[in-house]
């Protein structure tokens, strides 16, 4: 089945408690994907986050706001340990995806991070051909036995972020040469092609015009049929149009969570109503 | 010339020039009138236009003095003498002024000799007091017409300021010149050898054997580049082969895996490497790593000497490793970390994500690493020199001796060759091909560097 | 309450579950690659440090004993019978100065014709009576500029006439190679240096402690020698590389600082500037002995400078050092920030005011780095002194920079061709240590200026 042989079912009690943030009992709840129970990150002697604990379910979009500094990108980074890569990083607490500790010694970040696609702030294509920009995740995972099989991923991956029409006839330029909507939707591209369970996404849109990110956002609500997504924003706009649940973050700690109407229509915490009455941030 | 008197003269003149215009200008300044500039460049002015004369009759003197006075020795000679070859001629010039001097010389002097010396130390006590008084008179009209137009308008400021950019743009010009320099003498040097044998020959000629100027004048011997080419390149691919492999996985090491620790303490250790002079790679090859080399050959069987294209190759790789890891260290630190994190984020390991993304992304700027590194491979003298054996054939064997073209420009000008013999000449002929070779490389590099910094800032 | 942790539902994970099992499988093989590209990265540093740690320990093991040498301590008699000359002149009341120089430049000249050898020969019997030795080879075991020294005690005090005094003498080259076992003590007699009853002697005198090892003040304080190769020192070298670097200094320095505040803050942007750009780069990566052949076209043989002259050698080297000044000193111009230069002509200084008294001192401890850096380069360089006649043999130390002289690296050079390799190995080697010793001297130098100008800021 899905489960890993190895699965570790974590002992601690961590794991069954329930996240305390969340104010909001939902009707008829999602499937959780994702699981984080006091996750705090420090780096060097600086504590960055504080005891985080946050259930993210499964095919929908969670968004992670607060202003910037706060903690929500680093959170976010935690969730597909990117974080490994910064030195002097270290995190606490614990995080599960399907049950499973990720930092668990045994488990292999490089599983992990096929499993937890991300998607970053500027447009980052690889200087390779837009073809083979996809195909690179299908390509070191090893997921395509043909050439055929490959072709396959590509054109899917390129459908499903939209990006196919524009580029079937030039799959062999150079990705750099797209536009920066179009870098970004060709990024999405790459995460998709390796199918992951999940999406980080770090504020795909800061570098974009208004044009290219309504184009994003839509596609973003596509995926969310195949995908669980979570996505850090510094705009509340975009976090009230794409989201179904709502994380705000300020100096390093989770503030509230919750379903994200509920969240911006009538927030409990007095820095959340705050934040997005646009009184700081 | 007495350079002391001259020295302190010009430095007197200098100071008087200073204190003079500073005063004047001061002295308008206490009389309440506004003026434009500030004293000191009013003293600057008018010390400038003081020197500027003198030192120009002194620079005038010191280039055709030496020839005006040959030409006054010249005169002073009997007719016999004076229609003697040109080297017993040089050799009796020289004998009057180390008589002038006061030094005396071996054997008896001629007394034609002790007269022209004679006059030769009246003629130059004569100069020299007329160079001086031309300089200080020259001196002194300039710094009476300068101290004159000190007046509360003048833009003194503004002058001195062009006259700073006039000697700001004359600096900035010697390094032209120097290419001008090395141009013009290459090929200038080079089309008189081409005078005594044909570029066809030098360029396409396989036989190296130029012969002593000693047997005869005009083009004794063969001078083929080939050999001499073929053991250049040869070399150089031997460093490539060992710099390049290991000054590009160290590079990627400290700049992908090692702790800011690691790398602060090992980058300044591999930096060493390339503070060292060549000489001492030279007789390092020479003496330790030779010897090691064709001990290993004998192990295995292999003839391989202890000076050879090998030897010399092998140590000017390690001279070359810190070359190619501190410039592909910049470059592959110029890849954005965006690229890098885009990699990992999609689950490949640290080394996919090395090999398949940031050094494609960093190539072009490890290829002008590369080009620069060939180019100072196939100039580099000493350790070839020392090592490579000299042995000017086409082999292709690794493990024999080869010659390279600068191992040859140092053979062929070093020796008690003239200069004006096509067995010195072709040291610049050779010197003209190292230079057009390495121009390429270098201006290839430079360019594709400059093309990839500007894709990434 | 919230979200309870239930199982995905089965139907999302049916094609998830192949591709799960598809990455896994090729999780071990991608991480042994990983692995084996790491310990790669490994390696080549481990190659390079390696490389610098042979180099050093090699150097070091070589050059190290070559900093001892054996001396003789024994008694001297100045034998009257030997020493067979008239009492000092003494100036009397109607000599003139001239006279009583002649006479005693005529003593002197008598005091060298004394059969000094026989002196010392008759010292080394005395220390060993009961050994049996011939004049040769007793005389084989000092070195042959010790008898000069007996002459020079003698000139210098003539009432050691007759009297027995102890006199510390240099061993010869030979004696200090047998002694050290720098030549295999086992190989017969036709190979070895010194004849058996030389090296017997020797032995002897080193077991009895007449013979020792003392330190060799005399590298450091006496010029080259070939006649006396173990009294050879490399202060001629020495001063003839000082000159150089004070050349370079003199006049790379400001040329280049002065080249580079041009083409940083005054030169317009364009075609021109673009192209001095590139020739300054490409310059920099000229090989050196293109410059040595420069020097050769123009200083020696255009410009009729003198040969082996440090002056020549020091332009050579200037116009090598420039374009690695400039460059440093434009990347520290272009790192002053431009706030500086807008307050400093937002309150109305003129653009030269605002770069020479505001933004280049700022730029001062750069420049400094890239001086040193430069000179340390220059001090190393080789190959260009070799063709402006830097080779050739000198044995005395330059009085100025237009007399021929040596330079370290060339001294190098010329040791380690030296044919008693047994002895000049090392003693090459040791200079190697001095060279090394002067350039990371600089090297500390450049850092405590830096670190102290640094702190002032």
């Amino acid at each position: 089945m899905h489960m890993p042989t190895d699965k570790i079912v974590p002992q601690s009690d961590l794991y069954s408690r329930e996240s305390t943030t969340a104010r909001t009992p939902d009707e008829n709840p999602l499937p959780v994907r994702v699981k984080a129970r006091d996750v705090s990150v420090f780096y060097g002697q600086k504590q960055a986050l504080f005891d985080v604990s946050i259930d993210v379910p499964e095919k929908s979009v969670t968004a992670f706001i607060g202003p910037s500094g706060c903690g929500k990108s680093t959170f976010l980074r935690c969730l597909n340990r990117m974080n490994d890569t910064i030195e002097g990083c270290r995190v606490s607490g614990l995080i599960a995806l399907d049950g499973s500790d990720i930092y668990d010694p045994s488990l292999d970040p490089v599983e992990l991070r096929a499993r937890v696609g991300m998607v970053f702030q500027k447009p980052n294509p690889f200087p390779k051909s837009i073809y083979e920009n996809v195909a690179y995740g299908p390509r070191i995972h090893g997921l395509a036995r043909s050439r055929s099989d490959m072709d396959a991923i590509v054109e899917s991956s390129l459908q499903k972020a939209g990006l196919w029409s524009e580029v079937k006839d030039r799959l062999h330029e150079a990705g750099t040469g797209l536009s920066g909507g179009q870098q970004q939707r060709l990024c999405i591209a790459r995460a998709i092609a390796v199918s992951p369970e999940v999406i980080l996404m770090d504020e795909p849109c800061s570098a974009l015009d208004p044009i290219a990110t309504a184009r994003i956002e839509e596609l973003i609500d596509e995926l969310r049929q195949n995908y669980t997504i979570v996505i850090v924003t510094h705009s509340m706009q975009q976090a009230a149009r794409v989201s179904q649940r709502t994380a705000f973050f300020h100096l390093g700690n989770l503030v509230e969570e919750g379903p994200t109407d509920l969240i911006f229509t009538s927030p409990v915490e007095k820095r959340t109503q705050d934040y997005i009455t646009g009184r700081y941030g | 010339m007495n350079t002391a008197i001259v020295a302190s003269l010009l430095l007197l003149m200098l100071g008087f020039a200073y204190q003079l215009g500073w005063s004047r200008s001061r002295n308008m300044a206490v009389s309440g009138v506004k003026i434009h500039s500030r004293p000191a460049y009013h003293a600057s002015l008018v010390a400038f236009w003081a020197l500027l004369p003198a030192l120009l009759v002194l620079g005038l003197w010191a280039l055709f003095g030496d020839t005006a006075t040959r030409t006054y020795i010249l005169a002073q000679l009997p007719t016999e003498i004076t229609s003697l070859t040109a080297a017993d001629l040089e050799v009796t010039i020289r004998r009057i002024r180390q008589i002038e001097s006061g030094f005396g010389v071996v054997g008896e002097a001629q007394t034609y000799e002790n007269s022209a010396a004679q006059a030769l130390r009246e003629f130059r006590a004569l100069t020299f007091a007329f160079v001086v008084a031309t300089a200080a008179a020259t001196g002194a009209v300039g710094l009476f017409l300068a101290q004159r137009r000190i007046n509360p308008r003048l833009r003194a400021r503004n002058e001195i300021e062009r006259i700073v950019r006039v000697l700001l743009i004359g600096c900035s010009v010697v390094a032209i010149l120097t290419t001008v320099g090395i141009v013009a003498s290459l090929l200038a040097e080079a089309f008189r050898f081409f005078t005594f044998v044909s570029p066809i020959d030098f360029f396409f000629g396989t036989v190296w054997s130029p012969g002593f100027s000693s047997t005869g004048a005009g083009a004794s011997g063969k001078y083929g580049l080939l050999p001499l080419l073929w053991g250049t390149l040869m070399v150089a691919a031997i460093a490539i082969l060992v710099a390049l492999p290991i000054g590009l996985m160290t590079a990627i090491y400290l700049t992908q895996y090692a702790t800011p620790r690691v790398r602060g303490i090992v980058k300044p250790i591999i930096e060493l490497l390339a503070g060292i002079p060549t000489i001492v790679y030279g007789f390092f090859a020479l003496v330790t790593v030779g010897p090691f080399l064709a001990g290993i050959g004998s192990a295995l069987g292999l003839d391989i000497r202890a000076t050879s294209a090998l030897t010399a190759g092998v140590v000017m790789g390690v001279m070359i490793i810190p070359f190619i890891s501190s410039l592909s260290d910049d470059v592959i630190r110029q890849v954005p970390l965006a690229m890098r994190d885009g990699s990992l984020g999609l689950g490949a390991t640290q080394s996919e994500t090395i090999r398949r993304v940031v050094i494609p992304a960093a190539l072009p700027g490890i290829v002008g690493a590369f080009l620069l590194a060939v180019s100072r491979a196939i100039g580099e003298t000493m350790i070839v020199v020392l090592a490579a054996g000299n042995s000017p054939f086409l082999r292709l064997n690794p493990g024999e001796p080869v010659s390279t073209v600068t191992v040859t420009i140092v053979n062929q000008l070093t020796g008690d060759t003239d200069f004006a013999s096509p067995q010195s000449l072709v040291a610049f002929a050779l010197g003209l091909t190292l230079f057009v070779m390495t121009l390429i490389l270098n201006v290839a590099a430079l360019f594709i560097v400059r093309r990839y910094r500007e894709q990434y800032d | 309450m919230a979200h309870s942790f239930t199982p995905p539902s089965e139907q999302a994970l049916d094609g998830s579950a192949e591709r799960l099992k598809r990455i896994r499988a090729g999780l071990g093989k991608r991480h042994a690659r990983e692995r084996r590209f790491r310990a790669l990265g490994i390696a080549a540093i481990a190659a390079a440090l390696g490389f610098v740690a042979i180099l050093f320990s090699m150097i070091l093991y070589q050059g190290l004993p070559a900093f001892t040498q054996a001396n003789l301590e024994v008694d001297v008699h100045f034998d009257p019978a030997i020493v067979k000359v008239a009492a000092r002149p003494v100036r009397d009341a109607q000599q003139s100065s001239a006279e009583y120089q002649r006479a005693l430049l005529d003593w002197e000249r008598k005091v060298t014709m004394v059969n000094w050898n026989r002196v010392l020969e008759q010292s080394i019997k005395a220390a060993a009576p009961d050994f049996e030795i011939d004049t040769k080879s007793a005389l084989s075991i000092v070195e042959t500029s010790e008898r000069f020294r007996l002459r020079d005690m003698f000139v210098a005090d003539p009432g050691l006439l007759g009297q027995t005094v102890k006199v510390k003498m240099l061993a010869s080259a030979n004696a200090d190679n047998w002694l050290k076992g720098n030549i295999d003590r086992s190989l017969p007699d036709t190979q070895q240096q010194l004849s058996p009853s030389a090296r017997m002697l020797s032995d002897r005198f080193m077991e009895d402690g007449q013979m020792r090892f003392a330190f060799a003040w005399h590298i450091f304080t006496n010029s080259d020698s070939r006649s006396a190769p173990a009294s050879a020192g490399l202060a001629g070298a020495f001063i003839g590389s000082l000159y150089m670097m004070l050349v370079v200094i003199v006049l790379a320095v400001p040329i280049g600082v002065m080249s580079a505040v041009y083409l940083e803050e005054f030169a317009p942007k364009n075609k021109f500037t673009d192209f001095i750009e590139v020739n300054i780069n490409n310059l920099a990566a000229v090989p050196s002995i293109v410059f040595g052949l420069l020097g050769a076209a123009v200083f020696i043989n255009y410009f009729r400078l003198p040969l082996s002259a440090p002056l020549v050698g020091g332009l050579v080297l200037t116009l090598m050092t420039l374009p690695t000044i400039i460059i440093a000193t434009r990347s520290a111009l272009r790192a002053v920030p431009p706030s500086l230069r807008q307050a400093a002509l937002g309150i109305g200084a003129s653009k030269t005011q605002t770069v020479f008294h505001h933004v280049l001192p700022v730029t001062y401890p750069g420049i400094l780095t890239a001086t040193i850096i430069g000179v340390a380069q220059a001090l190393g360089e080789t190959a260009p002194l070799l063709l402006i006649g830097m080779n050739a043999f000198v044995a005395q130390i330059p009085g100025s920079p237009l007399e021929p002289s040596s330079a370290l690296p060339v001294q190098i050079y010329l040791w380690q061709g030296n044919e008693n390799r047994n002895f000049f190995e090392a003693r090459t080697s040791a200079a190697i240590i001095v060279l090394l010793g002067l350039m990371l001297m600089l090297n500390a130098i450049a850092i405590f200026l830096r670190a102290r100008l640094e702190r002032r800021k």
